[in-house]
């Protein structure tokens, strides 16, 4: 061992009850640090993936995202219009086939075609309005998750009837509906039709589990009174954090409202990101108070050291080594409540996410936690590194001790 | 022949509201093989004086110069290697480490100077502990010996890194008279056996007079430099 260390181990050695202080103050620090961003990314992670999962990454909607130019605004630039009624056109995206087709050739990912509707939904007297929405069954499991979440009934089922309806499980519990009910659906339009439920799903969004319902396109085209109509394209990518640039795009090419699922929840990631500053001020001062017992010690060996300072400084010991023995005293603490901190953050995380309840948003049974050596490695620098700090000051102090005054002191 | 340690000069004052005049216009050569003592009256600055030889103090005018090499301009890390190599520090309380063994506490000059390996540091601080009778005690803390006996581990580390100048401030001042004898006799022995110069403050007028050469401060200024007796008479 080098002799820096052995004087520094030496001296933390014998002071063991005020080291050991000084070290689980940066154990409570560094695991509650690690305990928190698990937590928090934890809950991010799951609540971002429920969020992708349950919506398709981007979505084409037949809207135009900029209001129709007038010519004479093309051609001045001092022209306004004020008051205009919107001309009237055919809703739904134009060629929807062609155009899914032609994005197909290069989104990285599945597209399928859709129909939003509204509609009311009667059954035993009841009336819920509803979203309902046409899918094509045989590509929608490839932009959602509506497969797996089904509790009765497949996508399938939807060909089993003329008129067939998945409904959200909460909705068919509100109204009392089962598998194989006949339920009403008047649209918006003034289409009325008789359906049939041939099973229900959970997203986990309740939301979505208490207004939505599924049917084929052609059903919802009837409810819209169009045939043929189609006024969403559902798009999943392959990496959901590619979808925004990807949605750009495909509003650059076909000139309708894309919106990807990080603009749709604009409002929600910024909080997010809010969430996470709060997060890491959090745990940044945690370690800060820990410091403080580390400088403690460190202070108070300093303190007791004088003498010792002295002679080691009359002996020919450098500044610079009086002050590095300091340091490797506080490093030492650091150090060493910063690999305990890790046994104690892991063991702190994993009761954590033992812990069983329920939120009335979605259905999640444990709290969702993130295991990432990140945070172990993120909480160890901010500890070594207050360490530092809280070493640094007492270790400058002591370099500069005059041993001459210590010695006169002491004789 | 050039002096080991020569002071020209030099003056200490303490600044203050009422500065304070240590030492004042001292000029001193010690040469290779010489056996001093530094006698004077408590607060007549003859500690201060040591201290300044030492390079352990700055003085406020003046140099100290040591073989020959003026030190006024070296910094404290150029001093510090002065005192690491080139000379060996015995002071009136022992001063040694109290969590390390004593073999330990001779060892630190050694791994200071890292021109053994651990290892080899702390064989020959062993021999250097056997040389002066505390071999058997070698793993023990301070606390575990005699005052006698930590004085001469104190002497031990001073000859650690096997320097030509030993500076002593009142090494037998804490020490009862059979341990001043032997620390004494340690001391004589540097300089008739080993070659070792040796410059020891003390107020013990007995010692100071078996010594070679008396250096005698009074406020501050040196007083009368006499020899005393040839280390060999004395022995």
């Amino acid at each position: 061992m080098s002799l820096i260390l052995t004087i520094a181990w030496t001296h933390v050695r014998h002071r063991a009850r005020q080291t050991l202080v000084a070290i689980a103050g940066v154990i409570t620090g560094v695991g509650f640090s690690i305990m928190m961003a698990a937590m928090m990314e934890g809950s991010q992670d799951d609540f971002i993936k429920t969020l992708v999962d349950a919506l398709p990454h981007i979505s084409v909607t037949d809207e135009a995202r900029e209001p129709t130019r007038q010519p004479a605004e093309m051609l001045y630039r001092a022209a306004e219009f004020h008051g205009l009624t919107p001309e009237a056109r055919r809703p739904g995206i134009k060629n929807p086939m062609a155009t899914i087709a032609s994005l197909s050739s290069w989104v990285p990912g599945a597209l399928t075609p859709s129909v939003q509707s509204k509609a009311v939904l009667r059954f035993a007297g009841r009336n819920r309005t509803i979203s309902v929405i046409g899918i094509d069954p045989r590509t929608e499991a490839d932009v959602s998750n509506l497969a797996t979440h089904m509790r009765e009934g497949t996508l399938a089922s939807l060909y089993r009837a003329s008129n067939a309806v998945l409904l959200g499980d909460r909705l068919a519990g509100k109204i009392g509906a089962r598998t194989n009910s006949s339920v009403t659906l008047a649209s918006a339009e003034g289409a009325t039709m008789s359906a049939t439920v041939v099973g229900t799903f959970h997203s986990g969004f309740r939301a979505t589990d208490e207004t939505t319902g599924y049917v084929l396109l052609k059903t919802a085209q009837i409810l819209e009174k169009q045939t043929g109509i189609v006024n969403e394209i559902r798009v999943r990518t392959r990496d959901p954090m590619q979808a925004r640039l990807i949605s750009e795009r495909i509003g650059e090419q076909t000139g309708y409202k894309s919106i990807s699922w990080q603009e749709a929840q604009e409002d929600l990631l910024a909080a997010i990101t809010l969430r996470n500053v709060l997060m890491y001020t959090i745990v940044g001062a945690i370690l800060l108070v820990a410091s403080f017992g580390t400088y403690n010690i460190i202070s108070t060996i300093t303190h007791e050291k004088t003498r010792d300072i002295a002679i080691l400084k009359s002996l020919g010991f450098r500044n610079q080594t009086i002050r590095s023995i300091f340091i490797i005293e506080a490093m030492l603490v650091g150090l060493v409540g910063a690999m305990l901190g890790w046994v104690f953050g892991y063991l702190l995380t994993r009761g954590l996410a033992s812990l069983e309840f329920k939120t009335p948003f979605s259905d999640y049974n444990h709290l969702p936690v993130l295991y990432s050596t990140k945070h172990y490695l993120l909480a160890t620098g901010v500890a070594l590194v207050s360490s530092l700090v809280a070493g640094y000051f007492p270790a400058r102090a002591a370099a500069r001790l005059h041993p001459v005054d210590i010695i006169r002191g002491a004789t | 022949m050039t002096p080991l340690i020569e002071a020209r000069g030099v003056t200490k004052v303490l600044s203050g509201i009422v500065p304070v005049t240590l030492v004042e216009g001292i000029d001193l050569a010690i040469m290779p093989r010489e056996f001093i003592a530094i006698t004077g009256p408590s607060g007549s600055g003859k500690s201060s004086l040591l201290y300044l030889l030492g390079l352990l103090d700055l003085p406020t005018a003046g140099d100290v110069l040591i073989d020959g090499t003026s030190t006024s301009l070296m910094t404290e890390d150029e001093r510090a290697e002065v005192r690491l190599t080139r000379m060996g520090f015995v002071f009136q309380f022992h001063f040694l480490l109290p969590e390390f063994s004593i073999t330990e506490n001779v060892a630190l000059p050694m791994r200071a100077l890292s021109r053994l390996s651990p290892r080899a540091a702390m064989i020959r601080a062993e021999e250097l502990l056997a040389a002066f009778g505390l071999g058997n005690h070698r793993h023990k803390t301070p606390d575990q010996l005699s005052g006698g006996q930590r004085q001469r581990v104190a002497v031990a580390r001073a000859l650690a890194n096997d320097p030509p100048v030993i500076l002593a401030d009142e090494p037998t001042g804490s020490l009862d008279t059979l341990a001043t004898s032997q620390v004494f006799e340690i001391l004589r022995d540097l300089v008739t056996l080993r070659g070792k110069t040796v410059v020891a403050v003390t107020h013990d007028l007995n010692l100071a007079s078996q010594m070679q050469r008396r250096v005698h401060v009074v406020d501050g200024r040196l007083g009368k430099d006499q020899p005393f007796a040839s280390t060999a008479s004395a022995q």
